[in-house]
């Protein structure tokens, strides 16, 4: 690592852990393994579905990446209401809010991808305003438009506070999105798995190559999200080291200028 | 294998998003970290 700054590189060396520590690093080796083994199952060993024929593939990207981007939105909710309850107040519970719905933005993304790859084969459409796709694309929107009032400026706890109040609305979309299939007449499929009075006829391997990329996907979001609100910390000390330098400077020439 | 185009793409925008994502945060944290003490990490 070179750096220019000669006060501070002591504190960095080489092989010095930034956001790591001995767990992430064991969880990125075994995220490694199970994704390798998830493409295999995925693409090459499970067998295609009686109806959807082979793009049901692409459905152990896309199913895991919704879920996981609703779990991300619900733990930036959580935490959320953890930075607004005076007992529990700490700006840790707005970075893991922030981390987690970068995240969830992250994996809400790849569903929608992933999701209009799989129409085009199976609708012949890229996209079409279905209510689930609609109100799926509105929550994608509406975090993306929290992630940019947690970008706005101001202090960490004006920050923290509104973006906070801004989560606890935005994660009242997700029953809207997840019931879409049930409320209005819609292109999507109900839920499969988990749904409400599902039988479920599904092969085996099929199941568990669906079941091993939600196990990836929930591995992946805790390294990330990890590494994500650590790096938001070490942006936090940054911003306070900065403020911390200008006062003490406006002091030294305050008091040069009253000598 | 029908529609291996749309398949193998879904895959490699999934993995590739997360891979690109998961750079972008290591390399933001190294630079930041040049200017933070060792001991300020509460995780290390």
């Amino acid at each position: 690592m070179t750096t220019t700054d000669t006060n501070t590189s002591t504190n960095s060396s080489p092989r010095d852990r930034v956001t790591g520590t001995p767990f992430t690093r064991g969880l990125g080796v075994v995220i490694l393994a199970g994704m390798t083994l998830l493409i295999i199952l995925g693409i090459f060993v499970s067998p295609a579905d009686v109806n959807q024929g082979e793009s049901v593939r692409i459905m152990y990207a896309h199913v895991p990446g919704a879920w996981l981007a609703y779990l991300a939105f619900v733990v930036t909710g959580i935490s959320s209401a953890a930075y607004l309850w005076k007992r529990t107040r700490s700006l840790t519970w707005d970075r893991i809010a922030g981390a987690s719905a970068e995240v969830g933005v992250l994996f809400m993304g790849i569903s929608l991808v992933t999701g209009s790859l799989w129409g085009r084969i199976t609708w012949g459409t890229y996209w079409t305003w279905d209510a689930r796709l609609t109100t799926t694309a509105f929550l994608f929107v509406t975090y993306i438009g929290y992630l940019a009032v947690r970008g706005l400026g101001g202090t960490h706890q004006q920050r923290a506070r509104r973006s906070a109040v801004l989560a606890l609305l935005a994660v009242l979309e997700i029953p809207l999105v997840h019931f879409s299939v049930q409320l209005w007449n819609t292109l999507h499929q109900e839920a499969s798995v988990a749904g409400r009075g599902t039988d479920v006829e599904m092969d085996g391997l099929m199941l568990f190559t669906l079941f091993l990329g939600v196990a990836v996907f929930t591995l992946m979001y805790v390294w990330l999200l990890l590494h994500r609100q650590r790096s938001l910390a070490l942006d936090d000390m940054l911003d306070d080291s900065g403020l911390d330098n200008a006062l003490t400077a406006r002091r030294a020439e305050a008091q040069g200028v009253a000598r | 294998m029908d529609d291996a185009g749309f398949i193998f793409a879904s895959y490699i925008i999934t993995f590739g998003a997360v891979g690109a994502y998961a750079l972008g945060i290591i390399r933001r944290a190294r630079k930041s970290s040049r200017e933070v003490p060792r001991d300020e990490r509460p995780w290390l």
